[in-house]
């Protein structure tokens, strides 16, 4: 009996291990330091990581249907790139919708050569990643953009504004987060997007369009991706072109840390937030306790092991791999 | 009287809500071909996942030379000499053939290098005693599957072996090289290993084994030795009660014929299919595995491009070029690999069930739960599904229940010919049956209804009509007045076949 | 001719194939793009691409033995980075002050032995707890960085010591020191993935593993030595690499797992494991080393580069794909 409430207990904490993890870190930065849980302070943490998590909720997409995408980081340069350069030459109101087109084309090229190819999602995208970062400096001849008129435009509202007393940021990516949470929870396409990652030949055998779902998956990583570079540059006005340079693997571990598998199938939007959080609230936590910001580093480190080493443990009944 | 080099002895497994082994005995002697024979699902892999350590029998011992032995893995099983020929292949394909035959064992000489030099003669020598047409330093991926499957084989000879399982060795090997195969077979008996030969091919077992133990849903049958039995009795052991070999008497009114098929070809996995289904009728396609019958679903629902011939919905000739266009004409197709093919195991009962509809199934933007529930509500009572709920992942369900949602997926779709494959594999006889019966109901409800099956007494029970194929070909259709086990026996096995439909 | 014969030659001569055409190409519009008077298949420029290529070089190498094992190493350019600090920061130990030059081979043996636990330590994770190396080596690629930066912050670690700097740009028979090193690394692991039990074991684990388990091969401790090598070589690397600039960024290495990934991929090795050569390897690193330098010949700027080998990466596997269509009556799954 003692055996299985032990078992039990450790189901409920593989199952929910991220936010008991979660609530544990809040509590004891709280009490390293009181202004963690303040308002202000909130509101500084899911800021800084609103960049990192709008473009985390089109990775968990990607990653749910049994796909990698290492290319968000620089497409994020290109579509602040973009976006900047296009601000000054034919004014923001075309200007987004513009680099709207050109994030979602390159999302579109990927999910063409993944979904309908079927070609290997970890190489395509590295493959991608390099070539738009060339196209980047390609674009920007090398240099880094600036916006001419710094104080007379209205674009810096995406990064800079706020609105019922809350950054603008914060609001697209709560936002984004509650529509694309309801689209992956409950609408056809998000079932469809379980489905083929969880067994891809079952879906196939159920009539569904495996190829169209992925397609989809990465067309929608591109725009979150262009709605990133969007208050990317909205918040500083001005870019380098490496901007987004490894942000791809910190959306990963953000996606993961949320207990999303890489091998498809499982993870929400709810979770993914959180592994944003928690990424957000350790680089916080730690620098209010007057920490380094590279001790982060190897915190992450340990924590993303730890997180998904606990969930397998959980699954296979067995903490220590059975590998001989 | 020498002791048997292997004695399996009561041996009991069981399984959440199945018990796969009750009781069964076998011993092999040295010099021995004993075959083990059973109908799928009787339980005749299991006992050798048990034999191989996979599996901890919950009863039952295993004696090598008379000595209790605990198999804790398949290491310790080789270590002990016993050695498995596996049906699935599990070679290494980027490496040579002597690399996959000593494949952890490889010789070694000082600071971890290979010993080529003996590894390649001692695989010659064992490659020319097979008299295999290919050497040691061939890449395996280059290798036909039969060649592969004698790559498979020559493992056996590395180790001194007491006892050789050879699971359904023949399945893709030409005559010539059975031949060889038997040779192998005969060389290693006269140096006194005993052997296990697992097949359905009968005209092999009563060439070349000396006792036949068969199995039936888990249940021992019985020894019998080969020269004092014939191929009927042996069948008799292997399908059991007479009552299971009722063939079905009921027919239903029929309706107008809902799928028809003229001369479909799909390459080599087979040609000139014709057969027509009408509503209200259970066809049967009985064949062994490999007769391409699998394959003539998969193109029914749009998995794969015939090359020749044509196919007909309610007398209109279509083009399926998808599931989905399957789907959207009214086919409904229960796959053979329930785990692989049927449910995504890691999903809720719902929404498997609901998974090819669930563009349909709309509230607004949103799926619409509450018809979801609906629906699986409804079959989770016509077929008896037993679950805790809805919200129960499909992976946690038994084979026959798991079995049942697939099934009840496919119904609320509400298609005009339904397609099962496999139906009742790897399920218990309760399920079965129910099974069998859900199929003529749904037949009497005007359904057109193709079965696929290996197993004889399924087949005749529930088909008005039975389709033998032999190797992507149809040998001759019955109906299920005409039927006798012995015709369709030789017309599955290529006999007789001159009666083609 | 057994089908599929015709692609595997393709596909084992291709990358040497495509060098090839790199050359001609470069040569010709050299002729009529380049800026400079020097014709591209100079001997001295040729020199240069080799010890150009040594530093990525030596690490895919590592890369091609833990994707030819099945697994991925995504931390191998903090780990040079970690090799490159622990190499330069020795050096001025106090300790070690009184050893005049005998630091040298102190600090790479130190440089070597820390790039190889941390190899060790990622394979032991992998092996000990089952989580996927990709993500293991993605953890440790943010672990790693952290540590890199708790020698020194944000500031660059520094220091010149001239023999060691005469060691470095060296050329012994015409080959600078860097070459050599690729070139033994890369002789020593063709023969240790050719000729060893630990070579084809590797291989026999990446390409069914389930097999290499049944017949016994234990597939952890192997796992654990490729890690420990990669590691190794990307000390390895570190070490040749920083002998002669002296000078080491917390940030450098970054994006070295993608370009190595690339040319391990490049170089025919298959991403799920199981087939590949660390000779292949060697031609993709030349090959992309050939085309940031001929690029650059003709005038184009590095931002073509990127495009470039990104793409070419990507029509590679497009064209493997086309290579290994089977018949028409394949399953559409």
């Amino acid at each position: 009996m003692a055996t299985l409430t032990k078992q039990k207990i450790g189901s409920v904490l593989a199952k929910q291990g991220i936010l008991v993890a979660f609530a544990l870190f809040i509590i004891a930065f709280t009490f390293a330091n009181p202004k963690f849980l303040s308002v202000d302070n909130l509101f500084s943490v899911i800021r800084s990581s609103a960049i990192l998590g709008i473009m985390a909720l089109g990775v968990t997409f990607v990653v749910i249907s049994g796909n990698l995408d290492l290319s968000v980081g620089s497409m994020m340069s290109f579509s602040t790139i973009v976006v900047l350069d296009l601000h000054d030459k034919i004014g923001p109101f075309l200007a987004i919708p513009a680099m709207f087109a050109m994030t979602l084309c390159l999302g579109a090229f990927i999910g063409f050569l993944v979904g309908y190819l079927k070609l290997n999602s970890l190489i395509v995208t590295l493959g991608m990643l390099s070539a738009i970062h060339g196209l980047t400096l390609t674009y920007s001849g090398g240099k880094n953009m600036d916006i001419a008129d710094k104080e007379g435009t209205w674009f810096s509202v995406f990064g800079q504004g706020t609105a019922l007393g809350i950054p603008v940021p914060i609001l697209i990516f709560l936002g984004l987060a509650a529509v694309l949470g309801l689209v992956l929870a409950r609408t056809p396409f998000g079932r469809k997007v379980y489905a083929v990652g969880g067994n891809g030949t079952a879906a196939t055998f159920s009539g569904i369009r495996r190829a169209r779902t992925v397609f989809l998956c990465y067309v929608m990583s591109s725009a979150c991706v262009a709605v990133a570079g969007l208050i990317q540059a909205s918040r500083s006005l001005g870019s380098q072109n490496t901007v987004g340079q490894g942000l791809e693997l910190e959306v990963l571990a953000a996606v993961i840390l949320g207990g999303a598998s890489l091998m498809g199938g499982s993870g929400t939007i709810f979770k993914t937030v959180i592994g944003v959080l928690i990424l957000g609230f350790i680089q916080n936590g730690l620098l209010l306790l007057g920490l380094q910001f590279y001790v982060q580093f190897v915190v992450t480190w340990v924590i993303i092991i730890l997180a998904v080493w606990l969930d397998i443990a959980a699954k296979r009944g067995k903490l220590w791999s059975p590998i001989a | 009287m020498t002791d048997p080099v292997l004695r399996l002895e009561g041996i009991v497994k069981t399984f959440p809500g199945v018990r796969a082994l009750d009781g069964v005995s076998l011993s092999v002697m040295p010099g021995e071909v004993h075959a083990l024979m059973g109908e799928n699902g009787a339980g005749k892999s299991t006992l050798m996942k048990v034999l191989g350590g996979i599996h901890q029998p919950n009863e039952g011992r295993i004696l090598m030379d008379e000595k209790p032995v605990v198999m804790a893995g398949p290491l310790e099983a080789k270590a002990k000499g016993i050695v498995f020929i596996h049906q699935e292949l599990s070679l290494a394909e980027e490496l040579t053939v002597a690399e996959n035959i000593y494949l952890g064992e490889l010789p070694k000489k000082s600071f971890g290098r290979v010993d080529w030099a003996t590894l390649f003669s001692k695989t010659d020598a064992i490659l020319k005693k097979l008299n295999v047409g290919f050497g040691a330093k061939t890449r395996v991926g280059s290798l036909s599957i039969a060649n592969q499957q004698m790559v498979e084989i020559a493992r056996a000879l590395t180790v001194d072996a007491k006892a050789v399982i050879f699971d359904e060795p023949t399945a893709s090997l030409t005559d010539a090289e059975k031949v060889v195969l038997f040779d192998v077979i005969s060389d290693l008996q006269k140096s006194g290993v005993g052997i296990v030969y697992i097949s359905h091919r009968m005209e092999e077992i009563f060439k070349i084994t000396d006792r036949i133990t068969v199995l039936r849903d888990g249940q021992y049958q019985g020894t019998v030795e080969t020269r004092e039995t014939d191929e009927e009795k042996v069948t008799q052991m292997m399908i059991g009660r007479k009552l299971d070999l009722s063939r079905n008497a009921s027919h239903h009114e029929l309706g107008d014929v809902a799928l028809e098929v003229r001369g479909l070809s799909c390459g080599k996995l087979y040609d000139d299919i014709s057969f027509d289904i009408r509503r209200g009728e259970v066809v049967g396609f009985y064949g062994l595995v490999g007769a391409g019958r699998t394959e003539i679903a998969e193109t029914l629902f749009g998995l794969r491009d015939p090359s020749k011939g044509k196919i007909l919905l309610d007398g209109e000739e279509v083009r399926l070029n998808s599931p989905s266009d399957a789907i959207a004409r009214g086919i409904s197709l229960v796959p053979e690999d329930r785990k692989g093919q049927g449910l995504v195991l890691g999903m809720n009962c719902r929404d498997n069930m609901t998974l090819p509809q669930v563009d349909d199934l709309k509230a607004g933007p949103f799926v619409a739960e509450g018809a979801e529930v609906a629906i699986f509500d409804l079959y989770r009572d016509k077929l008896d599904i037993r679950t805790p709920g809805w919200k129960q992942k499909v992976g946690n369900l038994s084979g026959g229940n798991q079995q049942k949602i697939v099934i009840g997926k496919w119904l609320s779709m509400k298609p005009s010919v339904l397609i099962v494959d496999e139906p009742t594999r790897g399920i218990d006889v309760g399920s079965k049956s129910e099974i069998h019966k859900l199929l003529r109901e749904l037949a009497a409800q005007g359904y057109a209804v193709m079965v696929i099956s290996s197993e004889m007494p399924e087949v005749l029970h529930v088909s008005d009509r039975i389709v033998a194929m032999y190797s992507g070909r149809i040998m001759r259709t019955f109906t299920s007045e005409e039927v006798t086990e012995d015709s369709l026996i030789q017309a599955i096995s290529g006999i007789g076949g001159d009666k083609a439909a | 001719m057994q089908p599929g014969a015709l692609s595997d030659a393709l596909k084992k001569g291709a990358i040497w194939g495509f060098i090839v055409l790199e050359l001609i190409f470069f040569s010709v519009a050299g002729e009529y793009l380049s800026l400079s008077d020097n014709a591209f298949m100079d001997y001295e420029n040729m020199l240069l691409l080799l010890k150009q290529s040594a530093p990525i070089g030596i690490i895919a190498m590592g890369m091609t033995i833990v994707m030819i094992n099945g697994n991925i190493d995504l931390s191998v350019g903090a780990t040079y980075a970690i090799a490159a600090i622990i190499l330069l920061d020795s050096m001025t130990w106090p300790i070690f002050a009184g050893l005049g030059d005998w630091v040298i081979p102190v600090a790479w043996l130190l440089a070597l032995l820390a790039g190889t636990m941390l190899g060790a330590l990622n394979g032991i994770i992998v092996w000990k707890t089952g989580v996927d190396a990709f993500i293991v080596t993605l953890g440790s690629m943010l672990g790693f960085r952290g540590i890199v930066f708790m020698f020194n912050g944000e500031n660059p670690t520094s220091h010149l010591n001239w023999t060691l700097v005469d060691f470095a740009e060296a050329q012994v028979l015409g080959l600078h020191t860097a070459t050599w090193f690729l070139a033994i690394v890369t002789l020593v692991l063709w023969y240790v993935m050719t000729r060893t039990v630990h070579g084809r074991n590797a291989y026999a684990i990446g390409d069914n593993r389930e097999a290499a388990v049944n017949a016994g091969i234990r597939v952890g401790p192997h796992m654990m030595i490729n890690f420990a090598i990669i590691g190794f070589l990307a000390a390895l690397s570190a070490v040749v690499f920083y002998s002669e600039s002296g000078s080491v960024n917390p940030n450098d290495g970054q994006l070295y797992e993608l370009w190595v990934i690339t040319a391990v991929v490049l170089g025919g090795t298959k991403i799920t494991g199981g087939a590949g050569s660390v000779i292949g390897t060697l031609g993709g690193v030349i090959a992309i080393q050939l085309l940031r330098k001929g690029l650059g010949h003709i005038g184009a700027d590095t931002s073509t580069v990127n495009l470039v080998i990104g793409l070419i990466l990507i029509a590679v596997l497009v064209l493997d794909r086309q290579l290994n269509v089977k018949g028409k009556e394949e399953l559409k799954v």
